[in-house]
């Protein structure tokens, strides 16, 4: 049994973020990670939007905040069972631990969601359809190639695959996918200068500092193309480059067009840990994320005294807002810490 | 021969495999800021000559911009130059000399326009 003055949930950058803050005020941490790494999905990230802030230069300085001496971090531990015992939660992990401290901060996250379920696109029937995950490593590599071998001519980046999308049951936007397709055309075009690069979109959503700048500069210096209409049917040809189809909604006609890449941008859902954990605490809210106690006033509480929340674990967020949510949790914590001191 | 009422109708989808994107990229060297329209529909809106014909700029431009050349030679001919829909356009494109260029264009590949 571990006991500390604060037990995270999840080892991702908000979950990281909490740990430090607090642990610089001086409480005792322990952050539970399922997975062998922490730093969550930033793993996966090789540059970030909207400034191309190499992504390991993030990571290393999460890393090392983390070797702060309040701090405990503990790899390849999933959190299984959550209890309350009068002022204190106690969770149980996988391989069989015990941790227990008075507050409780779940930094669950999210997941991608599976494109598989979007048949019509032909995710896992063809090899050239990727997902945004599988593009951001080709450009960490610094090598954007076909799986069959061909020069790489057209690229296609697909919007909203498994948001704002009633057939998979998701009718919210994933809020960073926009940002993410204008930043990795931008990328592709830094790795092949001579493909042309075609969006598929429903809406542009930009908002944010500097983002609707960097789809200006996508058009202006990159030449990307946009295109307002959502892929309805992908096909190979004879040479296994994709056919696909569309609507050009803007001048009202129909579509086609060929691709030997086509990366679909998907959504934000539950992280199966969010999910589970958020059932288990009856806390789980629309589409499974986790519900917070006021969105407008306490937004990092949830119906549970002493459990708090941070990060993508409630809805779709960027990484800063996820880093920002996680100091205001790390804020709220300490103030319930000294409430309970008193 | 006896006319049934039977013909085969063209395909109206746009095939941007054999389309030629080509000229609009040289149209675009010329006119950069072309890029950077958003098809918001400003200039049509604003439009003299929308006002009584079918002329749509924002429509047309976007046409061209995917090789779709059938008819827009005729289209362009409609506008006078005037410049209105450049004082409205959010992103600053430069639409009478992106018409004028487009024009040109056309008139190059032999596209043709208005009887005199
Ligand atoms: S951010 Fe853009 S791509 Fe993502 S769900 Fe929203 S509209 Fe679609
Ligand atoms: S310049 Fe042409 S397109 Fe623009 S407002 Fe005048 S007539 Fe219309
Ligand atoms: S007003 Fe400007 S941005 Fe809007 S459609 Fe016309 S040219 Fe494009």
């Amino acid at each position: 049994m571990t006991a500390v003055d604060v037990l995270v949930i999840g080892g991702g950058p908000a979950g990281l973020e909490s740990a430090y803050s607090l642990a610089n005020n001086g409480y005792d941490v322990a952050v539970l990670e399922k997975e062998k790494n922490i730093c969550g999905h930033l793993n996966q990230a090789h540059s970030l939007f909207p400034n191309f802030q190499n992504a390991s230069e993030v990571r290393s300085a999460m890393i090392d905040k983390m070797t702060h001496p309040k701090i405990s971090i503990h790899n390849d531990t999933e959190a299984i069972r959550i209890k309350r015992d009068i002022d204190k939660w106690g969770v149980e992990t996988g391989s069989g631990k015990e941790f227990m401290a008075p507050a409780l901060l779940l930094a669950t996250g999210f997941k991608s969601f599976d494109p598989k379920y979007k048949e019509e696109l032909g995710y896992g029937i063809y090899d050239n359809v990727i997902t945004t995950t599988q593009f951001e490593a080709m450009c960490q590599k610094g090598s954007i190639v076909s799986p069959h071998g061909q020069k790489v001519k057209r690229i296609a980046f697909l919007n909203c695959v498994g948001s704002r999308d009633e057939k998979v049951g998701n009718h919210y936007c994933s809020r960073v996918c926009c940002i993410n397709a204008v930043k990795q055309s931008i990328e592709a075009k830094k790795v092949l200068p001579e493909a042309d690069i075609y969006c598929f979109y429903m809406d542009i959503r930009m908002a944010g500092q500097f983002y609707e700048e960097l789809y200006r500069k996508s058009q202006e210096v990159y030449n990307v193309n946009y295109i307002r209409g959502r892929i309805s049917e992908v096909s190979p040809t004879i040479d296994k480059r994709l056919h696909v189809k569309c609507e050009d909604t803007l001048s009202q006609t129909p579509m086609k067009i060929t691709f030997d890449i086509l990366v679909l941008m998907t959504g934000i859902e539950a992280s199966l840990g969010t999910v589970a954990l958020g059932q288990q605490l009856n806390i789980s809210g629309e589409y499974n994320f986790a519900k917070s106690l006021s969105l407008h006033m306490a937004d990092n509480y949830s119906s549970h005294k002493g459990l708090f929340l941070a990060g993508t674990c409630k809805r779709p967020l960027t990484l800063p807002e996820a880093v920002a949510d996680a100091r205001s949790a790390a804020g709220e914590i300490k103030n319930y810490l000294k409430t309970l001191k008193q | 021969m006896t006319n049934w009422g039977f013909h085969i109708a063209k395909s109206r989808i746009i095939d941007m495999d054999t389309a030629d994107l080509g000229v609009y990229r040289k149209v675009a060297a010329k006119v950069p800021s072309a890029k950077l329209c958003l098809m918001c529909g400003a200039c049509t809106a604003s439009c003299t000559a929308r006002n009584h014909t079918p002329f749509n700029l924002r429509k047309n431009h976007l046409l061209f911009r995917h090789g779709q050349f059938k008819g827009l030679a005729k289209e362009f001919d409609k506008c006078m130059l005037c410049g209105k829909c450049r004082l409205v356009c959010p992103r600053g494109v430069n639409t009478r000399a992106l018409i004028y260029n487009m024009r040109m264009a056309l008139d190059n590949l032999n596209y043709t326009r208005i009887k005199k």
